[in-house]
């Protein structure tokens, strides 16, 4: 049986949009769906570059459940001319698609583990698609731990489904906020400060984090503290992002180029330059 | 005022504290129930007790006139909540509200403070056990001021 | 000739013999690429007859100086290398990705159907053939291949040519990629000019090299000729402008990345790019959409780029390298030590063209010598030891 070619990988496909979901005052999500053909396949932690015509091109990670949907979703902030245009897209409106590229999150490589998941601000978008991957196979893992934190309860993402999965009894959420009004019930600190409260076997445990730089170094040191080895925590990169397929150079964070042998990294394969200035 | 002791002990900040400093610190211990929006402590007042949050959840308060209460910390079960009672002029520079139902053992600052300066080992074990914790708070502050998840 | 050459067989030619190749090459089709003196340098551009090259004349290269000169004999390959490379043709400055056009139906996205050209070097440098090779790992050996590169590529007819004169700033003994050209050639030329003969001794790289030489009049190698051949080689060898020591440079580079020299060199780059335009393996590019004022139509170009610009790691919250300094360090760890970790080679080739057309003289050589010569101590062994 012929198998069709693989798209050029530097000529976007056209999708339109189906689907736009405000999620906070500057973020937005949207569903896309190709004009012909399906969408093509991909694994949590990947990425798309989205072009908004005449306006330019930005990596942004999937967020969608892979199991389930003909569309590609995209949770967007306005951070930018580009990302700007794109949470401004109305229902019908068409744009570029190149992708997926990138590593992936160890789903499958965690199975028969404990998981611990941290996500910082947007930082759970990209960690949304291995939620849903683990939460489907749920009994593959060990105990299951989400920790997230944000600026303010008024700027948590995907809200609605953090309180279904809360309703699950075989995951813990944790949710703390950098600070909040008094109708704020749960914890307000960092990120960080929720590890060593979380139950989970550092010994037999992949964490799996993304967030702001500042978040994960952090993060990562607390983890480490709690005796989390280096070799089983994975971050979500980001950097300059031009051609997406390891040409341009414009990504590289030391030796490795963040959309080709990431944005889905191990620790230690970048410990000696994580916390190093302007690499 | 043995239940008191043993109770003491069992909390976290007192981890490896020797018999004889937990008996002498339990002198100066009482126990406390604070119901959900009671408030452990305001800004201003003496600070004289510090608290060892055995269960619920205690949030730091700070509020500007005209503006609704920010929370800038929450605290703990294992954690303790206090720490201008170790330093002169020994008054709370925030609000301490109880969340949620909340059972905490207050160690009356004076009699403590006191305590120390008589028997300096028991002087030298607190303060190891607090230093770690007011580091621990000031990074996180540091971390939370930068605003990490906010707009460049 | 009684027998078809093979690989590795030698024979001379005479000036007009080379004339041969080069009218061999065009009517076989080929665009004919060689040095020409042009503007005060010699760079490579469309070559028809031998006396288009740059006979007689010699390079003039330190530090941040590039002059010509006139040579006291007519040799014809008798310079080093000029700022630029054969990176220029392989790797096209700029180039259109695709065209857009906007409609009510939407939007759709057009590619051109692509003619490669077909490229004969005539000239080119044991360094080049290795920095060439270089790019071809870059472009051709990842997860997705730059078709476009591919395509110019796969024709390419190089004639090499030993260097008889070794530049002012060449190290590629340091970098073991010369002065003699031992492969990716199709032929290679040393220049034999002595009591009034001027020769070449042709090896054979490649059968399509063997299958030109044999149109072109030859006669065999003396012993003498293959001896003089070796002779200038090893001349050039001993001249080296530079030396780099690449002993564990790596390591060196990687775990200096906080070395006082990064300041000191950051004090004098101007973060111009020179040295990353001149570089024949330096491959950055950077994506340019544009559009036109109705709105109706846009295209994607790519164009040459370079570490050194502000814009080159800008992410939402601003550029990662603000500093010349993380900058400079970029380009030079890239070059000499991630290169390794990406590629299984370092990423120079000795060339020196960066130290040449560098306009405050920086040498990459000298950089790395320093920080070989006073690596950075570790923060314990600073504060009065163990």
């Amino acid at each position: 049986m012929a198998v069709p070619p693989l798209p050029d990988p530097l000529v976007p496909q056209v999708y339109r949009v189906d689907q736009v979901r405000r999620e906070l005052s500057d973020t937005v999500t949207l569903e896309l769906t190709p004009r012909s053909g399906s969408r093509p396949t991909f694994e949590a932690g990947q990425f798309n570059m989205l072009y908004v015509f005449g306006v330019g091109e930005v990596p942004i990670s999937m967020s969608g459940d892979r199991a389930n949907g003909a569309a590609f979703v995209h949770t967007v902030r306005d951070v930018g001319a580009v990302s700007g245009a794109i949470t401004k897209l109305e229902v019908g409106a068409t744009v570029g698609l190149r992708g997926p590229f990138g590593t992936n999150w160890p789903v499958a490589a965690a199975e028969g583990s404990d998981v611990v998941i941290v996500a910082g601000g947007l930082g759970l978008a990209p960690l949304r698609p291995a939620i849903y991957d683990i939460l489907a196979n749920r009994r593959r893992y060990g105990r299951v731990v989400i920790l997230l934190g944000t600026r303010n309860p008024n700027d948590m993402l995907y809200r609605h489904e953090l309180e279904r999965w809360r309703q699950r009894l075989d995951v813990d959420i944790e949710v703390t906020v950098d600070h909040a009004n008094p109708d704020w019930h749960g914890h307000v600190g960092v990120v960080p400060a929720l590890i060593p409260r979380a139950d989970f076997d550092p010994h037999d445990t992949v964490a799996l984090v993304c967030g702001p730089e500042v978040m994960m170094r952090f993060t990562v040191s607390a983890l480490r503290d709690a005796g989390v080895p280096a070799d089983r925590i994975y971050l979500s990169m980001e950097r300059n992002m031009k051609c997406a397929i390891g040409l341009c150079g414009h990504c590289q964070f030391g030796p490795t180029f963040v959309c080709k042998d990431g944005p889905v990294i191990r620790f230690d394969r970048i410990a000696d330059i994580f916390a190093a200035r302007e690499v | 005022m043995e239940g008191l002791e043993r109770i003491l002990r069992e909390h976290a900040f007192f981890e490896g504290f020797s018999a004889e400093h937990s008996q002498l610190v339990s002198g100066c211990a009482r126990n406390h129930l604070f119901n959900a929006g009671q408030y452990l402590f305001r800004e201003g007042e003496p600070a004289n007790e510090f608290f060892l949050i055995r269960h619920g959840r205690v949030a730091l308060e700070i509020v500007a006139p005209g503006q609704t209460p920010i929370v800038i910390a929450t605290v703990g079960e294992g954690e303790t909540v206090g720490a201008s009672w170790l330093v002169p002029p020994y008054r709370w520079t925030f609000d301490a509200r109880a969340v949620e139902l909340t059972r905490a053992i207050g160690i009356d600052a004076t009699c403590l403070r006191g305590k120390c300066e008589t028997d300096h080992h028991l002087g030298y074990e607190m303060m190891k056990r607090f230093l770690p914790i007011l580091v621990k708070r000031l990074h996180a502050t540091r971390l939370q001021i930068l605003d990490v998840y906010g707009k460049r | 000739m009684e027998h078809p050459a093979v690989k590795g067989t030698r024979a001379v030619i005479t000036c007009d013999g080379l004339q041969a190749l080069v009218d061999g090459l065009a009517a076989r089709g080929y665009q004919v690429l060689g040095p020409t003196v042009r503007d005060g340098a010699i760079v490579y551009d469309a070559i028809a007859r031998v006396h288009d090259l740059p006979a007689g004349w010699t390079d003039r290269q330190e530090a941040g100086r590039y002059y010509l000169e006139r040579r006291d004999d007519g040799a014809l390959f008798g310079f080093a290398v000029g700022p630029q490379s054969w990176k220029r043709f392989l790797h096209p400055p700029i180039e259109t990705i695709w065209t857009s056009h906007k409609s009510e139906d939407g939007i759709t996205f057009t590619t051109e159907e692509r003619t490669p050209p077909k490229y004969a070097f005539i000239g080119v440098r044991a360094c080049e053939i290795h920095a060439i090779a270089i790019q071809d790992r870059v472009f051709c050996k990842g997860p997705y291949p730059d078709v476009a590169y591919e395509m110019r590529r796969r024709d390419v007819f190089i004639v090499a040519v030993n260097c008889g004169q070794a530049g002012g700033t060449c190290f590629c003994v340091s970098m073991q990629t010369g002065p003699k050209a031992d492969s990716g050639f199709d032929l290679a030329l040393t220049e034999l000019l002595d009591d009034g003969n001027h020769d070449f001794l042709v090896e054979v790289g490649s059968e399509a090299g063997a299958e030109l030489l044999q149109r072109v009049p030859q006669r065999p190698a003396s012993d003498a000729q293959l001896a003089a051949a070796e002779a200038v080689i090893e001349r050039t060898a001993s001249r080296m402008g530079r030396r780099l020591e690449t002993d564990g440079i790596k390591e060196l580079l990687q775990s200096n990345l906080n070395h006082p020299r990064w300041d000191e060199v950051a004090e004098r780059c101007l973060s111009c790019g020179n040295c990353t335009m001149v570089c024949p393996t330096c491959f950055c590019t950077t994506i340019e959409d544009h559009s036109d004022l109705a709105g109706a139509s846009a295209e994607r170009v790519r164009k040459w780029d370079s570490c050194f610009t502000m814009d080159f790691s800008f992410i939402h919250s601003g550029s990662v390298r603000k500093t010349a300094r993380s900058r400079y360090r970029q380009w030079m760890t890239h070059k000499l030590a991630s290169w390794i970790d990406q590629f299984g080679t370092s990423g120079c080739v000795g060339c020196g063209r960066c130290i040449t057309w560098c306009p405050v003289g920086i040498d990459i050589t000298a950089e790395a010598a320093a920080i070989r010569a006073a690596p950075y101590a570790l923060k314990g062994e600073q504060h009065g030891g163990s």
